[in-house]
């Protein structure tokens, strides 16, 4: 079953590949494929017991004896969620390149398909050399489609990107083979604990990398802004994720004595970036770069929630994961079709676009209002629940997020308002349609998805840890 | 009065897949006289690609019947399983350079001398890797080399490639005479040529902090330290890579590698086990070097065979690191990490000929532009290839530098790991620029003419030898079990 979730798409990728499709049937191939993987997931959600702490839907296979390593894959809750969203926005993002066309597709969708792959991989595995596999599997596809097919200034932004991320990779790697060898094993489940503090460094440089956490996002704005728009959906929506992920797995789970010496410095940074974020969020001239940095300051306030080590602050952070993913997943996957359409993301030249685009304004305005989290809305019940985690920890931090949630809703709203308001700017013509019905089922579900999740947060709050005992869970159930 | 030589009983089998390819390349010389000029071509590589392959079965049939190694013919040469590994590893090369070769554009007149040399350079290496005393250590080494200087020198319309034959002849030789001067002093201090029982005299004389022995061993190190081009010892590496034929270069990277390091494992731990604490520095010392040398060195390679040379010179160093650990996870990591390593450098030379053939001119990065786009097969390949040297998961390189880095960590020297990572981050910046350059950037950008309008050559006998190449690269990221196993009962005697 788990298997299946990681190869299905992988298979998918090697069908679309090798076999000599014409270019529409290329993309329609790998649309089926990531629908079928979301039907999948369905089927595993159906077969997860909520109220079972520990591993579900495992599958052990030995790799390499005389090291302990195996493929050993299985679900925790949260992890059941990660990889909904995981299929979810990959799903879209190949909707959205089958419908925008791209060149060399049997290379393109290929790829994709094997992105979805190790983002599943990432998620479900349970030995950390096959997390470490699917974790380098990741980058490589991502390497290629913003190499191939980025903008002008994909050369440097996928240097500034391979650079960061493998410098924090290779020092995990480092990591994951001293604690495997100190411990006798590379099982995650098996093995106990451990309190050295440059392990857990080496972890935590991979996953502030990736995320990525302030001061360590040079890469971030060059790679959002060069990468095709759904390349972007993915990468911020998802990618991000499995370095939240790694946090919560490893990071905190396996080391409760270095989490508690570097808990400050890492909460401080986090709100540092959360602030910094904000703030060039609200100065960035270009739709891009007000997604891009206002996934900056997410991924600080998810980190916030997660290193509070408490209940609210574990829920409200998985929470907050499966929210920011679909907010910006839509808004990269929207700002696309503006560009398209505008034939720019400067927000100077745009403006006025609501006139006569009803739908447009409509989906755009209510991805925008979730992402500034507006009391009632999802990303709202995930915010309040970090918030009040991290203010037992320390009331500066919860005034920093709090203040943050102001600088949100001026930066989306300064967004809002710029591309659907004021005057129409000088890149809008007539011709630029409503969204098409097309787009329209792209980005749809994602924000409908998101609606449940404003009525309904405890689908996910109660269901990622076994009773909603967060750190009990990491700390005991995962062992 | 008539003298009466005893000559030792020689087990035949144990010698087979030396015999092999002598053979194989004696039946090549007689080719080269009696087979009309415009067979010779496909006769001849036909018959050296049977030479491989069936020192590539013997090597199996010899790792499987020589479960507990002993020497034999007089304890010259051991029977071991290491032998027969390195022999796989030696003769899967050898077939796969074979390949390469078929479709090299050289002048028929001495295209059977050249695969004549070719077999007995694999002769020499697969009978150097059972080397079990001074004598036929250097005699080994000898053999394969004298071959190898020929085989660089051997195109002659090829500019460059006289100088590169020569240039390896003299460091070559240089090389030679150091391993042999330190042969000389080991053995003038201890009064034995057996590795064995070099360790023997040592131990019962308490020779180890012997002025000589130690001036010996460090001598023998560098001596093999120049056929493993580990830097300092790299120097003719990147001139000879780039001047020599293309399919000779990718089977000198792959074989000659192997072999020397083999050589250096089985040497140091067999012979010098009380001079460890020494060594394992001084190994340990020239791969941080090599690391270095190699890995800055290949930044601001433009051609594409000496960034490759500069990438070998940091895959010796990586290599080291296993040896330097003296332990029984070092000695898995080093037969292990070299099955993916020969197929990958084979490989990815093999592609680097095609697209030499294809342009008529020496290969750089630039000229590989939108080359991915144009040969699917062939850029891919590289892409896993260049991938498999950086060290990516999905490739036997991955599971290598894990072995590496582990078998550092069992030894308790963690700084050679973080020397290793370093090393490894550094080298992404060249790999991937082969990667930037077929993908990224199209071909039209920086105008290259193909040779001669029309479809790119068809070369199915080098395809074929680059997709067994890959399947070697991906398909030990799978197995490496079984891959593990056989290299621990190949190495298991030397940490007893």
């Amino acid at each position: 079953m788990t298997t299946a979730l990681i190869f299905l798409p992988v298979a998918g990728a090697l069908l679309v590949m090798l076999l000599p499709l014409r270019p529409f049937a290329v993309g329609a191939t790998a649309l089926l494929v990531a629908l079928a993987e979301i039907a999948l997931w369905i089927d595993t959600v159906a077969r997860f017991d909520f109220n079972k702490p520990g591993l579900q839907l495992e599958e052990q296979q030995t790799w390499f004896s005389d090291l302990h390593v195996s493929y050993h894959v299985g679900f925790y809750g949260f992890s059941l969620w990660l990889v909904g969203l995981t299929t979810v926005v990959l799903a879209a993002a190949i909707g959205y390149a089958s419908w925008a066309g791209r060149e060399r597709p049997r290379a393109y969708y290929g790829l994709m398909l094997l992105l979805t792959g190790a983002l599943v991989g990432v998620f479900v595995s349970q030995d950390l050399l096959l997390f470490y596999v699917f974790w380098e599997a990741m980058l490589v596809p991502l390497y290629f489609l913003v190499g191939v097919w980025g903008g002008a200034g994909r050369l440097r932004a996928t240097l500034l990107f391979v650079i960061y991320t493998m410098a924090g990779s290779l020092l995990m790697l480092a990591s994951i083979i001293v604690l495997g060898l100190s411990q006798g094993t590379f099982d995650l489940v098996g093995s106990g604990t451990n309190g050295s503090d440059w392990i857990f460094l080496g972890f935590v440089a991979a996953f502030a990398v990736k995320a990525p956490l302030f001061p360590l996002h040079a890469w971030l704005p060059d790679t959002y802004r060069e990468s095709s728009p759904e390349v972007a959906a993915v990468l911020s929506g998802v990618v991000s994720k499995a370095a939240a992920y790694g946090f919560l797995r490893i990071a905190i789970a396996k080391f409760p004595g270095p989490v508690s010496d570097f808990r400050t410095p890492i909460l401080v940074l986090a709100a540092c970036g959360l602030i910094y974020g904000s703030l060039l969020a609200f100065r960035a001239p270009d739709l891009r770069g007000v997604i891009a940095y206002s996934s900056l300051a997410q991924m600080g306030l998810i980190t916030l929630g997660l290193f509070a080590v408490n209940d609210l602050g574990l829920n409200g952070a998985v929470l907050q994961m499966v929210n920011h993913g679909l907010i910006s997943a839509s808004l990269f996957l929207l700002a696309g079709g503006i560009e398209r359409r505008a034939a720019t993301g400067e927000l100077a030249a745009l403006g006025g676009m609501a006139r006569g685009r009803p739908a447009l304004a409509t989906v755009l305005m209510t991805t925008g209002v979730i992402a500034l989290a507006v009391p009632g809305s999802a990303a709202f019940a995930g915010e309040f629940a970090i918030l009040a985690g991290v203010f037992q920890t320390g009331w500066g931090y919860a005034v920093v997020g709090a203040v943050a949630i102001v600088l949100a809703a001026m930066y989306m709203l300064r967004l809002i308002s710029a591309v659907l308001h004021q005057s129409p700017g000088r890149a809008v013509t007539d011709a630029a349609l409503d969204l098409r019905p097309a787009e329209l089922g792209i980005v749809v579900p994602l924000v409908a998805i998101l609606l449940v999740l404003s009525a309904w947060p405890a689908a996910i709050t109660e269901r990622s840890f076994a009773g909603s005992q967060a750190v009990s869970t990491v700390r005991q159930a995962l062992p | 009065m008539l003298a009466t030589l005893n000559t030792p009983p020689i087990d035949w089998f144990a010698l087979a897949p030396a015999l092999a390819l002598l053979a194989a390349g004696g039946v090549n010389l007689i080719c080269a006289v009696f087979v009309p000029r415009g067979d010779r071509r496909i006769v001849t590589s036909v018959i050296c690609a049977l030479g491989f392959a069936g020192a590539l079965v013997a090597g199996a049939l010899l790792f499987a019947h020589s479960a507990d190694g002993h020497g034999v013919i007089a304890d010259a040469i051991q029977r071991d399983r290491l032998g027969a590994l390195t022999t796989m590893i030696i003769a899967g090369s050898g077939v796969l350079a074979v390949g390469t070769s078929f479709a090299e554009p050289m002048s028929d007149d001495h295209i059977a001398e050249y695969y004549a040399l070719l077999a007995w350079a694999g002769a020499g290496m697969v009978f150097l890797s059972s080397a079990s005393s001074l004598l036929t250590l250097f005699l080994g080494l000898e053999w394969f080399s004298i071959s190898l200087y020929i085989l660089c020198a051997i195109d002659r319309e090829l500019v460059g490639s006289l100088e590169a034959g020569l240039k390896y002849l003299i460091v070559g030789g240089f090389g030679s005479a150091m391993l042999l001067f330190g042969s000389a002093l080991v053995y003038g201090a201890t009064g034995r040529l057996e590795f064995h029982e070099i360790a023997q005299v040592v131990q019962q004389q308490g020779l180890s902090h012997d002025a000589l022995l130690v001036l010996g061993l460090a001598l023998m190190i560098g001596g093999l330290g120049f056929k493993a081009s580990a830097a300092p010892f790299h120097m003719w590496t990147p001139d000879v890579y780039e001047g020599a034929p293309t399919p000779v270069t990718a089977f000198m990277s792959a074989a000659t590698k192997a072999v020397a390091l083999v050589l250096m494992l089985r040497v140091l731990t067999t012979a010098f086990p009380q001079e460890a604490h020494l060594w394992t520095i001084a190994i340990a010392v020239i791969a941080c070097t090599s690391l270095a040398v190699g890995n800055l060195a290949a930044l601001v390679q433009t051609s594409v065979k000496r960034m490759l040379a500069y990438s070998s010179i940091s895959h010796a160093g990586f290599m080291l690191i296993a040896i330097a650990a003296n332990n029984a996870l070092g000695g898995r990591a080093l037969l292990y990490y070299l099955i993916p390593y020969c197929a990958m450098s084979v490989g990815s030379f093999a592609v680097v000929a095609a697209r030499e053939r294809e342009l008529n001119k020496p290969v750089t990065i630039e000229s590989l532009a939108g080359f991915g786009w144009e040969r699917p097969l062939l850029g891919g390949a590289m892409t896993v290839f260049m991938l498999g040297f950086a060290g990516f998961p999905l490739t036997g390189g991955f599971v290598g530098k894990f072995y590496v880095f582990s078998a550092a960590y069992d030894r308790g020297w963690t700084w050679l790991i973080i020397v290793g990572v370093a090393a490894t981050a550094v080298s992404l910046y060249y790999y991937l620029g082969v990667i930037r350059a077929m993908y990224f950037r199209p071909s039209e950008e920086l105008q290259l003419a193909p040779v001669a309008g029309g479809s790119p050559p068809r070369e199915l006998v080098l395809q074929t030898a680059v997709t067994a190449a890959i399947v070697v690269t991906v398909g030990s990221f799978f197995a490496v079990q079984p891959l593990i196993d056989a290299a621990r009962h190949a190495t298991e005697a030397l940490f007893l």
